[in-house]
């Protein structure tokens, strides 16, 4: 940890005259099971280091900023980024909005995101993990045909960021996963179904549990129909919701705003959802997968208010967008990686739980439809206007019960209706790897489409 | 060798990218990056030990190779000597390479594209212009003797624009893209997608929430070969067919689709997004028909799952870069041309969607169900091209709509796109004539 600060901080004394550099270090250790029939299919096991490097010029009108980055951590490597950093920062429009962070007071929340789990367990452990989930899944339902993969992965990450302008932060993660596709037949169909389990630590799966999901899932399918299209109400599963959740964190960026491109702009203040519904960003609630202490800046990570009891409250922003929009970084920079630059974005989301079960909410809701899987979010959501249009599979709630299973359907509104249209808000909060935790959400006017 | 795989395989990697964004008018930022290193495969029996490593010196090598050996286990294998051919070099074609292009020759352009997507209409309100190159040489040797290098250049020019109206905000997008050098791009052709882009986000102001229900839809030359490498180009990937995870499996020879489909996967047509003179396991690009009038021929194979079946790979060994396993892809996949006219069809349509741009999909192949999505699409009534719609995802099953198509035009075209697997995305081009399809089920949120 410390030699990637130290290693980062070395580089920025290559600074010349009054430029800024902005050095962001990353290191990580992958390890990847995959299990079939019953032995290893694939095994992976890599570490990965890498350097992204921002150059700031100050001119006349404003400042230019360059960037470059390098797989690698050799001297050349890192001598050849920076010299690109500097040549590209030539060529980028002087702005008068662009800037480096600098350490704005507000303190870092401790939180513990390592587990020495993800070292210490060996490699025969974790094979032993992928080998089990496929065992458990194959011998749990007559009607499983196939495990198409059975999956065991974990991660060490290390990051450092150090600038000029005073950021000098650094953190580390692990994360552990089970994931397994299992496929059901009754005679006639094929049906899928997905399980998976995630945690800090390889103690922290529930194998058992990503199994029974994953059968669970695509026993359930089997019979599905095609129906007639109809309006309805959609109970979305927590997971589900929690990509939709993330689509509209999308749209909840202050760099999406400042770039005109969100549909929220210019409505904080308004009700832009029901009253029961009120998200939050928190990468400083450590039950999150997505937490983390500091931002892709090297600012600390805060709870950020962005929709309460309805109401539009704030967007999260990245240094350079809370500058176009006149206003202070949220510490919610976020980055893809050693070659992505900056860009503010959610990080961590969460809906105020309510207090029904999903049960309960099947009971009110009476008929409807279950959304269990969604197919072509990245083909049919358009963050710009508002468009909602997503392949699902799931079953028809009649009476209040799960009633058949229903596939080859779309379900379809606008991301601006929908938020106004959720009526009912699970309890049953569940954390996943994503930005997104979820729960059982009912949203009303939903078109589906089917024959 | 030392530890006794069967098959083992070094990839060495060296990848240079360059990026640049517009963004409101504003150079926003240039970005170059650099990205050398191995990926190392052993394979004993059905297991693949796979390590990568950025250092390439022959510690760092031997390190990675090491640990991809672990897997195996066998312990004390003797060493076996391979013997290696003269190396086989594919240089690229690209005649204007990225290192060469002057970066304010770029910005130009960049501006140009601009410029000419504000002259379509004040209405238009944001563009944003993103140009990307990346060089990619890698040399692949393998325990069977394959030696082969190439280098493969890639260029891309994205134009997306926003239109502001009454009704909320559209947008509009067009991509050039192509295995080339900076020569793909010239002032008239950035210009053109520019105007393209902005045109469809204005005409989008007035769009209507596209109808639900099963339509006949005309898709048009080009982006609608997206329809085939979800309904089927996928389910027909060789490692999807070993597993019987595909409703596929089992069905060479026999009619899958309406006799007017013949489908090619062709890794060779030359300057395409999808273009490989060799694949990422050494085996030459090649040209393979999937299905031919309706039956289907074969499938797409890499080398791990054609060595199951006794075959060769089809040259669709693809990875993303040396961090990655290779498996099976698609390269540039399309429906051959038909004999209809392309205005005949949809005069000949008396009510039904006509989709001008698709913009991606996903499949699941165990059911065959696939999505994907019209982000440019009008209504036909009377056989004329009427009101515009707003972006909705179709859906359907693979091996039923195959069976629909029921007119394919003349008007061949190809695009280019991303295709994503297993976490892993690679350059793909798609391709089709206008064509119909007598019923696809429309996801809008009309009812």
């Amino acid at each position: 940890m410390s030699d990637l600060i130290e290693r980062a901080v070395r580089i920025l004394e290559s600074v010349k005259g009054s430029e800024e550099i902005e050095v962001y270090l990353a290191s990580g250790v992958d390890t990847e099971v995959q299990s079939y029939q019953g032995e290893i299919e694939e095994l992976t096991n890599a570490t990965s280091t890498g350097i992204g490097i921002r150059v700031l010029r100050d001119g006349t009108g404003g400042a230019q900023v360059g960037t470059a980055w390098a797989g690698s951590l050799d001297d050349a490597a890192v001598r050849d980024a920076l010299r690109e950093a500097r040549d590209n920062a030539r060529f980028a429009t002087e702005d008068e909005f662009i800037a480096f962070a600098r350490p704005d007071g507000v303190p870092a929340v401790a939180l513990e995101l390592t587990d020495p789990g993800v070292a210490n367990t060996s490699l025969d452990d974790k094979i032993a993990m992928a080998i089990e989930l496929e065992r458990l899944v194959r011998s749990g339902d007559p009607r499983i045909r196939q495990v198409d993969s059975a999956n065991y992965s974990d991660y060490v990450a290390e990051a450092a960021i150090v600038s000029t302008t005073g950021i000098k932060a650094s953190y580390a993660r692990t994360g552990a996963y089970v994931s397994v596709e299992a496929i059901a037949n009754d005679g006639s169909d094929d049906q899928t179904g997905w399980g998976l389990s995630a945690g800090r630590s390889p103690s922290d799966l529930d194998v058992a549990k990503a199994a029974s999901d994953a059968i669970r899932r695509a026993t359930r399918m089997l019979g599905a129909v095609k129906p007639a299209s109809f309006k309805t109400t959609a109970v979305f599963d927590p997971r589900t919701a929690a990509t939709l959740f993330a689509i509209i964190g999308g749209a909840l960026s202050g760099e999406a705003v400042v770039r005109g491109r969100s549909f929220f702009a210019n409505r904080v203040g308004e009700m832009v959802a029901a009253p029961n519904f009120t998200l939050l960003d928190d990468p400083t609630d450590s039950r999150h997968f997505a937490a983390s202490v500091f931002d892709a800046e090297g600012l600390a990570c805060r709870r950020n208010v962005l929709i309460e009891m309805g109401q539009l409250k704030a967007f999260v922003y990245d240094t350079v967008s809370a500058r176009r929009a006149g206003t202070a970084s949220t510490g919610s920079a976020v980055r893809g990686g050693i070659a992505g630059s900056p860009s503010a974005g959610c990080r961590a989301l969460q809906l105020i739980p309510g207090e029904l079960d999903q049960a309960e909410i099947f009971r009110r809701v009476g008929n409807g439809i279950f959304v269990e899987s969604l197919i072509g979010v990245h083909s049919g959501v358009n963050p710009v206007s508002g468009d909602f249009s997503v392949g699902v599979t799931g079953l028809m709630i009649r009476d209040g019960q799960l009633a058949e299973p229903v596939r080859e359907i779309t379900v379809a509104s606008t991301l601006q209706r929908m938020l106004l249209d959720v009526v009912y808000v699970g309890s049953d909060l569940e954390w996943l790897p994503s930005s997104a935790a979820g729960q059982t959400v009912a949203i009303e006017n939903i078109a589906v489409s089917g024959t | 060798m030392g530890r006794g795989g069967e098959f083992a395989e070094v990839f060495v990697e060296d990848r240079s990218t360059s990026s640049a964004m517009l963004d409101q008018r504003r150079v926003e930022e240039l970005s170059s990056g650099r990205d050398r290193g191995a990926g190392i495969r052993v394979v004993v029996g059905d297991t693949t030990g796979f390590a990568h490593t950025a250092d390439l010196s022959e510690r760092g090598l031997l390190a990675a190779a090491q640990a991809a050996a672990t897997v195996a286990r066998k312990g004390g294998g003797g060493v076996r000597e391979i013997a290696l051919g003269p190396l086989t070099n594919h240089p690229s074609v690209a005649t204007m390479l990225p290192k060469d292009v002057d970066k304010a020759r770029k910005i130009e352009l960049m501006n140009l594209a601009d410029d000419a997507a504000r002259s379509e209409g004040s209405s238009i309100t944001q563009v944003s212009v993103a140009l990307g190159d990346s060089s990619r040489r890698f040399v692949v040797a393998n325990s069977e003797g394959v030696f082969a290098a190439d280098h493969q250049v890639r260029t891309r020019f994205n134009v997306t624009c926003i239109a502001k109206g009454d009704g909320g905000m559209q947008t509009g997008y067009r991509p050039i893209a192509g295995t080339r050098g900076f020569e793909l791009l010239s002032g008239e052709a950035v210009a053109e997608a520019a105007r393209g882009a902005a045109r469809q986000a204005i005409t989008k102001l007035d769009a209507r929430p596209a109808p639900s229900g099963d339509l006949p839809v005309v898709l048009a030359g080009g982006s609608g070969g997206i329809l085939f490498h979800e309904a089927c180009g996928h389910g027909l990937e060789a490692d999807a067919i070993l597993k019987q995870a595909s409703v596929y499996a089992g069905k060479v020879g026999q009619l899958v689709a309406s006799p007017l489909v013949t489908l090619v996967d062709d890794g060779t047509v030359e300057g395409e997004w999808g273009y490989l003179a060799l694949d990422d396991e050494g085996r030459p690009g090649a040209r393979n028909v999937l299905i031919e009038n309706g039956v289907l021929t074969d499938y797409m194979w890499d080398y791990l799952r054609s060595r199951k079946e006794g075959r060769l790979s089809s040259g669709n060994g693809r990875r993303q870069s040396y961090q990655h396993l290779p498996m099976v892809r698609m390269t540039n996949t399309y429906l051959l041309a038909g004999e209809s006219d392309a205005d005949e069809i949809v005069a000949q349509t008396p009510y039904g969607v006509y989709v001008a741009q698709l913009g991606g999909g996903q499949v699941n192949t165990a059911t065959g169900d696939f999505v994907f999505g019209m982000t440019a699409a009008f209504m036909i009534e009377d056989g004329k091209i009427t009101a515009p719609l707003r972006d909705c995802n179709l859906i359907g099953n693979g091996p039923d709509v195959l069976q629909r198509v029921d007119a394919v035009a003349t008007d061949f075209s190809m695009t280019p796109g991303t295709c994503g697997k297993n976490g892993q995305s690679v350059p793909v081009g798609c391709g089709q004539a206008t064509m119909r399809l007598t019923g696809v089920t429309i996801g809008g949120a009309a009812v």
